[in-house]
């Protein structure tokens, strides 16, 4: 609701005057007007999920998912502080630490946004103890191999499949630490249900579980989509 | 006037579970290496003939390659933090375990037993049980699990940039800062 008729509603944003139409959440009129808020779990074309916590803004002196609030007129929302980056920091660290993100031999180094979203943080260690699970590899589908050990339970898969390709080929099970992506076949397998490379699933991964198979190391280093501009920079330009 | 010589920081280098490529990148600082020398001796490197570390006195430095896969792994660590005023954990393999780490995911019984008595091509292998040879752990670990660190150096190698940017840095005083483009993990 506008205070003055006729004006856009707008809050500030680190200072900014950020304008919203009624309904858009904060990350949504901050992208909208060019500032990146960051997040791995977010897409603009899906519901939003609120998991990865790095959205995370101060709003009035609280903190809140910015993926999740919706904008109110005359809100004082913070992001772009020391205090905040230093959470999201944490945050990564723990996610790093969580899985097996061993980006030298990953297919998905230079085009990950949890390793982009890292290096725009200036990460330089995971800080904490590593977890070093071991989850089986499903190479079962023709086109598509899973690598569980580099999830990071956005569940963008999860939603894209369900609510995009009408398919829930995937879903999140089990609870605590010991959570984690599934595929919905009695067998477990990917290569058991109705799953195509060129479902919208395929290709929302913002890390390197789902990949392409006969495609690797295809890209020249210094091409990929984060050797030229940062994430900030390629998330508002590309939409995502 | 002749000022009196500077006294020269003192860096030792060294890898554990590494692969050397850290230590090339540094080299790949290429003609900066002579500006190098004439404000850092080395200690204990594979780059000198020196066996202990900081037996001719404390370092300033300590560079640290390569995660922790066997018992002198941890020695030599523990032997780095000891001597070294600040200890860096440079590369993938010091920072994470690195792509050793794979290795977590078996059983190391059965790796041993693979390489070494089961494995194609092996005829009355044994696996090699001489106490001169450091028992490996069971899993590999990253050094800041075993002891305090103090910079860490990302990259696999880091680029040699990277590396002389937090050297100049550590040298002149400042907390060493890796700027976007320096910072990578592959």
């Amino acid at each position: 609701m506008s205070i003055n008729p006729g004006f856009a509603p707008s809050f500030s944003l680190d200072g900014r005057q950020v304008p919203f139409t009624a309904g858009q959440t904060i990350i949504q009129a901050a992208a909208a007007a060019g500032i990146y808020i960051p997040h791995l779990c977010y897409r603009p074309e899906l519901k939003p999920h609120g998991s990865c916590k790095l959205c995370t803004v101060k709003v009035n002196g609280r903190q809140a998912s910015s993926c999740t609030l919706q904008a109110q007129a005359g809100m004082v929302v913070e992001s772009d502080t020391d205090e905040l980056n230093d959470e999201r920091r944490a945050l990564l660290q723990m996610l790093f630490v969580e899985g097996n993100h061993f980006c030298p031999s990953c297919e998905k180094s230079g085009d990950c946004k949890l390793q982009a979203t890292a290096c725009e943080l200036g990460m330089t260690s995971p800080h904490y103890d590593h977890f070093f699970p071991s989850r089986p590899v499903d190479a079962s589908h023709p086109d598509v191999l899973l690598d569980f050990n580099r999830c990071i339970l956005c569940s963008l898969c999860v939603r894209a499949s369900r609510d995009i390709d009408g398919k829930s080929v995937f879903a999140l099970s089990g609870r605590g630490i010991g959570s984690r992506l599934i595929v919905n076949a009695r067998s477990g397998r990917l290569g058991d249900t109705d799953f195509s490379a060129a479902d919208k699933a395929a290709s929302v991964c913002p890390v390197g579980v789902i990949l392409p198979k006969r495609r690797g190391f295809a890209v020249p280093i210094g091409e990929r989509t984060y050797d030229a501009a940062p994430i900030s920079v390629v998330a508002l330009r590309e939409g995502e | 006037m002749n000022a009196p010589p500077k006294k020269r920081l003192k860096v030792a280098t060294t890898s554990l579970a590494g692969c050397f490529g850290c230590h090339m990148s540094l080299l790949d600082i290429d003609e900066r290496l002579f500006d190098l020398l004439k404000i850092v001796e080395f200690d204990r490197s594979p780059f000198t003939d020196i066996k202990a570390v900081g037996a001719a006195g404390p370092c300033d430095v300590g560079i640290v390659e390569g995660g922790l896969c066997n018992a002198e792994n941890v020695q030599v660590l523990r032997e780095f933090r000891q001597h070294c005023k600040v200890l860096i954990a440079i590369g993938a393999c010091a920072i994470n375990g690195g792509l050793p780490a794979q290795r977590n995911h078996l059983e190391l019984g059965a790796i041993l037993e693979e390489v070494y008595h089961a494995g194609h091509g092996l005829a009355n292998g044994t696996i090699p049980n001489d106490p001169e040879l450091p028992l490996p752990l069971d899993r590999v670990h990253p050094l800041h699990e075993v002891v305090r660190i103090d910079v860490f150096i990302p990259g696999c190698p880091p680029s040699a940039d990277a590396i002389w940017q937090v050297l100049t840095d550590l040298i002149a005083g400042r907390p060493p800062r890796l700027g976007y483009g320096l910072l990578q993990y592959d």
